[in-house]
């Protein structure tokens, strides 16, 4: 049997598969700000000494790195649901995608922050730099360095994982593809389009960052 | 000057230092030997506090580096420190290595940092590496680096910590011979170092530490060539 590809129907959608697609990196560029934010004050309080603080941060990343996405968006929108708190199923992806961000930028940041020898402290302070000035002109830059490369990924990642909202119905660009292949049964041409979609953002992504850390980053390490 | 009175320093129950005095008077070289674990490199990080002591003084151009009310920041300007490790920034150039902290420390204009820096890191002999970054040079030219860096910040003294014992053998000579000019300019140093051959002709005095304390100390050539006490003796013995 032959398989007769039609288009057409494809190009029609278009509008609203692109509305798909924002609606998917909206969702992954808003879960990398706030996981990256939660996973800074995670990484400190894992690094802190105070007991409960670092025991909150433990279980997190536990939790976000052993356990499927999958179930977290699931307990996000039909776990939550059950006790009464509805969220819609944008807020659950996001709430779900934030979860397991924060939980493996921590590990990220923490491993970046260790990574400094203790030495370049003592340099620095030998210089008479404050602890404000050794963070902001010799820890952190290299920091951030040690650390890009893995936080592309993880947003990588998270754009992709995104594609998981289809599962509580969400419309971002598989829920999207999802629910037009199933009114025209072109399910093949739509989701070729959608994976080539997906594979153009995430591309994109990647030549942004790169040109980025060209910018950010002239020296060696 | 710096006067080093009656210091005792413990790590937990281990005690580094047990009662350490020494006076170095400006323009002094002083030479620091020993063992590793003798308490001769706690020693300079007590001087410029970047660890504590247990009881004792310190005093440095007659101010108390441990009391509570010195500002250690603004002390460490004027202790230039280089340590074993090269501890180069590695995301900057040569040159903005030198000039970070006259630049952020002292808040001289930009141009004025640099002009410094450039100074100083000729001084030392890297007046063409400016815009190299230092994980490109050799072990030699990055503690000729520190060494700028140190000096970029018009220290009125220097705190060596072996800054040749990480080096190549081969690169040793160079930085010696660095340190060496800074003798003769007149710079006020402590130098913690395994080169016997430069303790002697270099310092005018050297220290024997032995197990925390100055075991012996007098004029560098009789110290070396010439040691009065048993446990320097010995331990010259073993070095050469």
């Amino acid at each position: 049997m032959e398989y007769e590809f039609h288009w057409n129907i494809v190009l029609q959608k278009m509008p609203e598969l692109l509305n798909g697609a924002f609606v998917t990196l909206h969702v992954s560029v808003l879960a990398m700000l706030l996981g990256v934010v939660i996973a800074v004050l995670l990484a400190i309080a894992k690094m802190n000494n105070s007991k409960p603080f670092c025991y909150v941060a433990t279980v997190w990343v536990e939790i976000a790195r052993n356990t499927p996405a999958l179930f977290q968006i699931y307990m996000a929108y039909f776990g939550l649901g059950a006790f009464g708190i509805h969220l819609s199923p944008y807020v659950a992806v996001l709430s779900a995608l934030v979860f397991i961000n924060a939980g493996y930028l921590t590990e990220t940041f923490r491993g970046g922050f260790q990574s400094i020898p203790s030495t370049q402290y003592s340099a620095s302070k030998s210089l008479g730099m404050t602890s404000i000035q050794t963070y902001r002109y010799v820890i952190l830059p290299q920091m951030l360095r040690r650390i890009y490369h893995p936080m592309t990924n993880q947003f990588v990642w998270s754009i992709l994982m995104s594609s998981l909202g289809i599962l509580v119905g969400m419309s971002e660009l598989s829920g999207t593809t999802q629910r037009l292949q199933s009114l025209s049964f072109r399910t093949l041409e739509f989701f070729i389009v959608a994976a080539v979609m997906y594979f153009i953002i995430t591309k994109l992504v990647l030549f942004g960052a790169s040109l980025l850390s060209r910018r950010l980053f002239k020296g060696e390490i | 000057m710096i006067s080093v009175q009656n210091v005792h320093k413990s790590f937990g129950d281990l005690e580094v230092l047990k009662g350490v005095s020494l006076d170095v008077p400006n323009g002094e070289v002083v030479s620091v030997i020993g063992g590793s674990g003798s308490g001769k490199s706690t020693l300079l990080y007590c001087i410029n506090a970047i660890e504590t002591i247990n009881s004792g003084k310190i005093l440095v151009n007659d101010i108390d580096v441990h009391s509570k009310d010195t500002n250690k920041d603004k002390l460490r300007q004027k202790l230039g420190m280089v340590f074993q490790q090269f501890n180069a920034f590695p995301h900057m150039t040569v040159l903005e290595n030198a000039a970070l902290a006259p630049r952020i420390v002292k808040k001289m204009s930009k141009d004025e940092a640099m002009e410094i820096a450039k100074k100083e890191l000729k001084h030392v002999g890297l007046g063409d590496k400016f815009d190299v970054y230092p994980t490109r040079m050799s072990g030699g030219q990055q503690q000729r680096l520190a060494i700028a860096r140190a000096l970029a910040m018009k220290p009125d003294f220097m705190l060596l910590d072996e800054v040749t014992s990480a080096l190549d053998p081969e690169l040793v000579g160079e930085v010696l011979e660095t340190l060496r000019l800074l003798a003769e300019e007149g710079m006020t140093m402590i130098c913690v170092t395994h080169e016997m051959g430069f303790a002697r002709d270099v310092s005018d005095r050297v220290a024997y530490f032995h197990q925390g304390v100055i075991a012996e100390i007098g004029e560098a050539k009789q110290v070396i060539n010439d040691p009065q006490n048993e446990l320097t003796q010995k331990f010259l013995s073993k070095v050469r």
